[in-house]
């Protein structure tokens, strides 16, 4: 199972984000978890300076902005 | 696919692309050329007397609603292509350890650069201050980001001109550079919250994706879809209101109270948009109608610089991460330079 994290304080994009991600890995069938991470410091813990961010199985992938359905199943099926 | 067979490919796409985009540009200037007469014919359609107040009101709307959201769409596009050549994280980057000074230069000019979006306003300060970015510096950006951007450049281009356009963003990028400056001299690191003091966090490595030509062209038709498709409807509201100030409010009343000789109205104009939370789209049309009806434009740039610049739901954003007392010093700064534009231009022109 991978670990998929989404930064973000919560607007839309974030939302959308997540939404994003759900899909590609149903589409996949690749298992995910995932987690929203909202809070601010947790976030910059990170090191981005841009959300939504996604992080997969502790790796940053993603910082700002929607990402692209293609790269997410890119992301998802990285080992 | 064989290697030739992919570049045939990829070339046959980028053909495509550019026929697709000239042709889109060609059909841009016919529509454009032809609005004024259609605008006519299509009011004159409407039981409105043409030399009426309703008949002029529908006339402006009519013609200037397509005419500015046409505008707004090459300035978006353009301005999608160019921000597809900046990150958060470059621009970071770049600023780290700068200096103050030419530090807030380059945050500000790049704060009208880098995709930006309110929601991130406060990731983004706390990356940048946590991977040493000055504070000042921060400022300057986080000042200039928000308030010169392509949608209030590109209605002011549409609505009023150029020349306003242009010094509109010589003295947002002045006010963020001064301002940012300032912040930093006043030496505030301790009024920031606890917490965000103590963060010292690495800068992430994010895998860059190298961007073709074509892809930039989609960045910039994603840019039109996400933010025309997001303010159409402001700055439809804000041409119906600057409509009916064109038909019924009567020219130079406004001269008394918001003209040159009244120089109380730049203070007035900056307080009273710090309460008002609208977008450039909205502002600006009601703006220009304004300046139209004997509005002085000092007072009016000061009026549409605080409400894009200055908004509660803001600082309730960044009250998170900053003290209320640095929130006061940032209103208190930016505030001035506001209002210090304000009166410069009443002065000059």
């Amino acid at each position: 199972m991978k670990h998929v994290k989404v930064l973000g304080p919560g607007c839309k994009r974030c939302q959308a984000t997540a939404d994003m991600v759900h899909a590609e890995a149903a589409k996949l069938g690749i298992d995910i978890g995932l987690e929203k991470v909202t809070d601010y410091a947790a976030i910059a813990g990170y090191g981005i300076a841009a959300t939504p961010g996604v992080v997969i199985d502790g790796k940053i992938v993603h910082a700002g902005g929607l990402p692209k359905p293609e790269d997410i199943a890119k992301w998802l099926q990285e080992e | 696919m064989s290697t030739a067979a992919l570049k045939h490919r990829h070339a046959d796409n980028a053909a495509v692309w550019i026929a697709g985009a000239a042709g889109f540009i060609v059909l841009w200037f016919i529509v454009y050329a032809r609005l004024a007469p259609l605008s006519e014919w299509i009011v004159s359609l409407f039981p409105l007397a043409r030399a009426s107040r309703s008949g002029d009101a529908a006339v402006f709307f009519v013609f200037e609603t397509p005419k500015v959201l046409m505008l707004l769409t090459l300035v978006v596009f353009a301005m999608g292509m160019v921000r597809s050549f900046f990150s958060p994280e470059r621009t970071r980057a770049f600023l780290a350890g700068k200096r103050e000074g030419l530090g807030n230069i380059a945050a500000a000019g790049l704060g009208t650069v880098t995709p930006f979006c309110s929601c991130s306003a406060v990731p983004m300060f706390l990356g940048f201050v946590s991977a040493g970015v000055p504070l000042g510096v921060t400022f300057s950006f986080l000042i200039a980001a928000p308030m010169v951007n392509e949608v209030a450049l590109g209605l002011l281009f549409a609505l009023i001109g150029w020349k306003v356009a242009l010094v509109y963003l010589a003295f947002g990028l002045g006010v963020a550079i001064v301002a940012g400056w300032v912040i930093g001299r006043l030496h505030l690191e301790g009024w920031l919250e606890q917490w965000v003091r103590d963060m010292r966090t690495g800068v992430a490595q994010i895998p860059s994706i190298r961007l073709t030509t074509i892809d930039r062209v989609k960045a910039g038709i994603e840019a039109v879809k996400d933010i025309v498709g997001k303010v159409w409807m402001w700055v439809a509201v804000g041409i119906a209101a600057g409509a009916l100030i064109h038909g019924y409010v009567p020219t130079g009343l406004l001269a008394s109270i918001m003209g040159r000789g009244a120089w109380w109205s730049v203070p007035v104009a900056v307080v009273l948009g710090i309460p008002m939370y609208s977008n450039a789209a909205g502002i600006i049309p009601v703006v220009q109608a304004l300046l139209s009806k004997g509005a002085a434009l000092g007072t009016s740039l000061a009026f549409m610089m605080s409400v894009i610049a200055l908004s509660f739901p803001e600082m309730i954003i960044l009250r998170k991460v900053l003290s209320v007392r640095l929130i006061a010093v940032f209103v208190g700064v930016v505030g001035a330079g506001i209002l210090a534009v304000g009166f410069l231009f009443n002065a000059i022109f």
